[in-house]
Parts: structure tokens; sequence; C-alpha cells
């Protein structure tokens, strides 16, 4: 058996598995907030591992491992960035979020604002961020399709995500968010389990010497020492000091977006109390932390035993920089049945890993259509619970659709950019509205819509007029760098992540928002506050 | 559903109490200060990472720099951060939480 058919078949039995556990989920689906929030009965730790699976997309498992396998250190602050954002979450969001919504962002920025004009821009920017990260995974996989089975016709790639596209409407429109919710934990326990796996094959061959393991990696990257330090691949010297600026502004992107991602704020409303979202904010980060570190050595690992060279011939992003050395550290100790079987065993994993992601951003997406736009904005809050569900699953194939075609047509587009740039509208047009929400008295309708749209905006018009788009140049075959031809240049934003500029931004347009309007929602800003930090009144868990 | 009081004038009440202001001071107190803390510690080796290059490139053990020490510490500092916080919480805000929202359900 090769290691194709092997790959298939276990990607088949994950496949399997899933969609038995998404059958199971459905019939105790009963209400909206079965459907929206699992009837917020997960544990703690099952919700711990559902948010690493939800966080853990294939754009961290295969794109950070890759970025290290090529440009050494710079990968690692992709991590760092990613991690340390857990904190912010943790501190500021989880609790008091899980306290005062009930399913969606949304609920939170609308708390103790006018509904309609909060509801449409929360509403808007889910779907933005949703989309914009979304899209990154179906490229994803048609690209991993390309590499892992030697499929690189432009129908394959379809079909892929086609499969792809289909498979996530059905855990979602059956499963709601109880069937979504066992996708990511068992995801998130066969990427673990993978991972730790490779990792410790690679860390026994070197004798369990980290110093020799990055020795051999520099070595073999042809880069020396450089290998180890920042600077190869974010604001090198030749890039000057816009590149620096540009490291800045993408670490801030990365620490300040995670808790203004809705498909990750969406999971504290699964657990009963918001002690139980606090306990499952620290399983993620713990799950999530030991990810990263494994990654390093993954990445470090397949710069050191597969080489540089033969990743980057493989795929220039380095994309398979992990799958490769499942691979090659198999047939090193195994043989080449034990290569075989670790390189079958990654690629289904790394199926797995988009899959579980894709279902719960159009389960995030979906919830905000149907329970923001449609039951608030379109109904006035009189639709029944029935009513909303429905129109979340016809949602959820409509989004999915959306997505499919998309994704097909965004083959050429860059992952990475796709994700940096969901990172930074979080950042800049959610985050700032919902910490105003829960902290400052005087906030009010307004300036929470003037918030997220005005960072949502400034976010993609910086991007739109920044190298990434257009103006960059070309490569040394003389294909164009940017979006656009290299014979067209628009650009006059010299940075490639807006962040730096388009986070301050979102903060100054909800303080001038709020500032500049008369409005004042003082009152109701006594319930938001004792009940976030109390608990008084806050949804309870549906009882078994 | 909630089995909580309707009406906002409860919440008033509540916001108005000694006991409530303790618990949203210790809160304040103890986040505010932790995330302007622990962002700038993040933010000092992100901006050291673009430019204090030659810093961290220094060798410490074998192929180990200060680059990837630094890197490492942010890890056991997110870790390190997070259980403190949960720490507190359980120990000081949860007691005072629960205290408040059952006797604003017995009334």
């Amino acid at each position: 058996m090769n290691h194709e058919s092997l790959a298939i078949v276990l990607f088949l039995l994950f496949v399997g598995a899933t969609l038995f556990l998404t059958i199971r989920a459905s019939r105790q689906t009963k209400d909206a907030a079965d459907f929206y929030a699992g009837g917020r009965s997960f544990s703690a730790a099952q919700n711990g591992l559902a948010i690493g699976g939800d966080y853990m997309s294939a754009a961290s498992f295969l794109g950070i491992a890759g970025i290290i396998a090529l440009s050494g250190y710079d990968g690692f602050l992709y991590s760092i960035g990613f991690l340390v954002a857990w904190l912010v979450a943790l501190l500021l969001v989880a609790e008091l979020m899980r306290n005062s919504g009930k399913y969606t962002m949304a609920d939170v920025l609308a708390f103790r604002m006018r509904p309609l004009p909060v509801r449409t821009a929360a509403g808007v920017s889910t779907i933005v961020v949703s989309i914009f990260y979304l899209l990154a995974q179906m490229v994803g996989a048609g690209a991993l399709v390309a590499l892992l089975f030697g499929l690189t016709s432009e129908a394959a790639k379809a079909l892929t995500i086609v499969g792809v596209g289909i498979l996530m409407i059905v855990y979602v429109v059956v499963g709601g968010m109880k069937g979504t919710t066992w996708v990511q934990i068992v995801k998130a326990v066969l990427l673990m389990g993978g991972a730790t796996l490779i990792t410790l094959l690679v860390l026994g061959k070197y004798g369990f010497n980290v110093s020799s393991l990055l020795g051999d990696a520099a070595a073999q990257s042809g880069k020396g020492d450089a290998f180890l330090e920042p600077g190869l691949k974010y604001g090198t010297d030749a890039q000057g000091i816009a590149g620096k600026l540009d490291l800045i502004s993408l670490g801030l992107a990365l620490v300040l977006g995670t808790a203004g991602l809705p498909h990750i704020l969406i999971r504290f409303y699964t657990v009963p109390t918001a002690r139980d979202a606090r306990k499952s904010v620290l399983w993620g980060i713990g799950i999530i932390g030991i990810f990263y570190l494994l990654t390093l050595i993954l990445g470090f690992g397949a710069a050191a035993l597969v080489g540089s060279k033969t990743i980057a011939e493989s795929n220039p992003a380095g994309n398979t920089a992990a799958p490769l050395l499942a691979e090659r550290i198999g047939e090193l100790i195994f043989g080449s049945v034990g290569g075989t079987i670790l390189l079958a065993f990654i690629a289904a994993v790394a199926f797995a890993t988009i899959l579980a992601v894709v279902a719960g951003l159009t389960l995030a997406s979906s919830s905000s259509v149907a329970h923001d736009l449609y039951a608030h904005v379109i109904k006035k809050g009189k639709a029944t619970e029935q009513d909303e569900v429905r129109v979340a699953k016809i949602s959820a194939f409509v989004i999915g659709a959306v997505a499919i075609v998309l994704g097909i047509f965004a083959q050429r587009l860059n992952v990475a950019f796709l994700v940096a740039l969901a990172f930074a509208v979080a950042a800049s047009g959610n985050l700032p509205a919902i910490l105003y929400s829960l902290f400052w008295k005087r906030f009010n309708t307004a300036g929470a819509v003037a918030s997220i749209y005005g960072g949502l905006g400034s976010a993609v018009l910086l991007v739109f007029f920044s190298p990434v788009v257009s103006g960059k140049g070309v490569d040394a075959s003389g294909k164009s760098l940017s979006l656009f031809p290299a014979s067209v240049d628009f650009s006059w934003f010299p940075l490639e992540n807006p962040g730096l500029v388009s986070i301050p931004l979102g903060f100054l347009f909800g303080y001038l928002g709020t500032i500049l309007s008369k409005e004042h929602r003082e009152s109701k800003f006594a319930e938001m506050e004792v009940r976030s930090l109390t608990g008084l009144g806050a949804e309870q868990a549906n009882p078994h | 559903m909630s089995t909580a009081p309707e009406g906002f004038s409860v919440y008033e009440e509540v916001r108005a109490t000694p006991e409530f202001a303790r618990l949203r001071h210790k809160f304040r107190a103890f986040v505010f200060p932790l995330t302007v803390a622990f962002l700038a510690w993040y933010l000092l080796y992100v901006v050291m990472s673009g430019f204090a290059r030659d810093f961290m490139a220094i060798q410490l053990v074998g192929t180990i720099n200060v680059a990837l020490v630094f890197g490492l510490l942010q890890f056991v500092s997110t870790f390190g951060i997070a259980y403190f916080y949960a720490r507190y919480a359980g120990a000081q805000l949860d007691p005072i939480a629960e205290d408040i929202r059952a006797k604003a359900e017995a009334r």
C-alpha cells in the first residue's frame, strides 16, 4: 500500500468517526442554545481541547513548521504572538463575555446599545473575518492535496475544495455547536498525538540534545548561525526600517487579534459558567503552548533531516515540511514502511485539521447571520427559536457554497497573507469595540459602530494600498510578488501588515464616535458590569 | 433560562453596594497592571527581534542563543501568568462574586 491510499483510508476513518459523533450530537440538539452554544454543557477540559482544535489551523501546523524549516527562527515569532494573545482573552474577555453574552460576539457589543446598527456592524465584521480565514484554509487544502498526492491539476484541487466544503456544511448543519465541538476535540487529540510522536522521534535521533539538533539545522540550511537568529524573513537588512516596522505591526496584530476572532469568542458560550470559561482557556493555553513548542522542533528537525533545499523544491512556502519530516524520520528509524505510514498519518491529520477549522468558521459566521442579521436586524427580535436555527442552517449552506467558489478562484492567493489580514481586521475592528463595551461606561452606539467599521475599513484599505496588492516588484523568475501584475503599482502604504496603524485607528474611531455623539448609555452599564463580573442573570446551561 | 431577577433596578442596587465595589476593584487592580506588563514584555521581545539583533544572536550554551531563550521565556511567562491569574481569581474573586449573586438571587 502506498502513502496516498493509506492516508485516504486514515482520513476516511476520521471522517467516519466525526460523522458518527455529529449524528449523535444532532439527537441531543433540541433548541437554539444547543445549536449555537452546545447547550452550554461542555466541560472546561472538553472546551479547552476544542479551543485548541479551533485555533491550531493548517496555517499554524504546516505554515509555521514550514517557515521555521525555510527561514529558521522567524517562524517562531508567529508562535509566540499566537500564544501570548491568549492572555488578552483570559484576563480581559473570556469570563466577562460568557456572563454577558448569549450566542454571538454581537450579543456583548449590542448589550447596552441600539441593537440595529451595532448588530449589523458586528455581523458584517464577523462574516468578513471568517471568510478571510475560511479562504486561507480552503486554499491550503487545495495546495495540500496537490503536494501530498501529486495531484497538481486544477480539477483535483477544485474537487478537494468541494469535498472539504461539503463535509464542513454537513458538520455544521447536522451537528451544530455540539457536533462541531466534538470534531474539534477529536482533531486536537490527533494533531497533538501526531506532533508529539514526530517530535519525540526527532529528539530521540539527536539523543535529546537540542543544541546539536539546532546546529545540524543551521548547517543543513546553508545559512549558518543566522538561521537560528531573527531576521531572515521579517525585517531583513535589505528591507530597511520599513521591514522592521512591519515586523512590529505583525506582532501587534497577532497578539491583539485572537481575542477578536468570532469563532474563538463563541467557544466561551459552550460551558456552564464563567469559571469554566476561565478553566477552558487555561486548558487551551496549555495545549496551544505545547503545540507551538512541538512545531519549533518539527521545523528545525525538517531543516536538519530533510534539508531546506528539498523542502523549498517541494513547496516554495515550506508547507510540506512537516509531512516530509514525518516520512524521513520514519524511514530513518523504522525503514521505508515506517516512512510511508508516518507520512500518511500526518497527511491525514493535516486534512482533519483543515476540516475542523473550516467547520468552526462556518458555524461562527452562520450563527451571526441567523442570530444577529436575521433575528435582530430583519425580524427586530421577533423570530422564533426554530426559525433562527432554520436560518442558521440555510446560512451555513450559503456561506459554505460561497467559500467553495471563492476557494477555487483564490488558489493563487498567499495563505499567510489571508490569515494575517483576518487577524488584523479582528484586532482593529472587533477588539476595540469589545473592550470599550466591557470597560468604558460612556461608550455608546455611535462609538461601537465607528470602531467596528473604522477599524475594519482601515485594515482592509491599508492592505489594498500596500505592497501585498501592488508594487512589490518581481522575483528571480520575473513573476510579480504582489497580487497585481508587476506593471501596475498604486501602493503608497509601505507596510505589508496594517496593524500598527489600523489598531490604534480602531480605538481612536471608537473614542471619537462616542464623545462626538450625544447619546448616553450609562444606565445600562450597571447591568452589564454587574452581570459580567458576578454572573448575575447570565445564561444558564441546558439541563440534561 | 435565567433565574435572576429581571429589570435593571436590581443591577443598579448591586452596583452601589460596597461588596461589588470591592470585587470590581480587586478585579481591575489585578488584571489591568498585569495586562500592561505582559504586553510590554511581549513588545520588548518583538522590538528586540527587529532592532537588537546582535544581542539576540549571542550564543549562551552551544548553539542556543539569546533569541531562543527570550522566546522560550515568553512561553514560561504566559504559562505563569495564566496560572497566577487562575489562582487569584479562584481565591479572591469567585467567593465575592458568588456571595453577591446568591444574595441578589435570594431576594
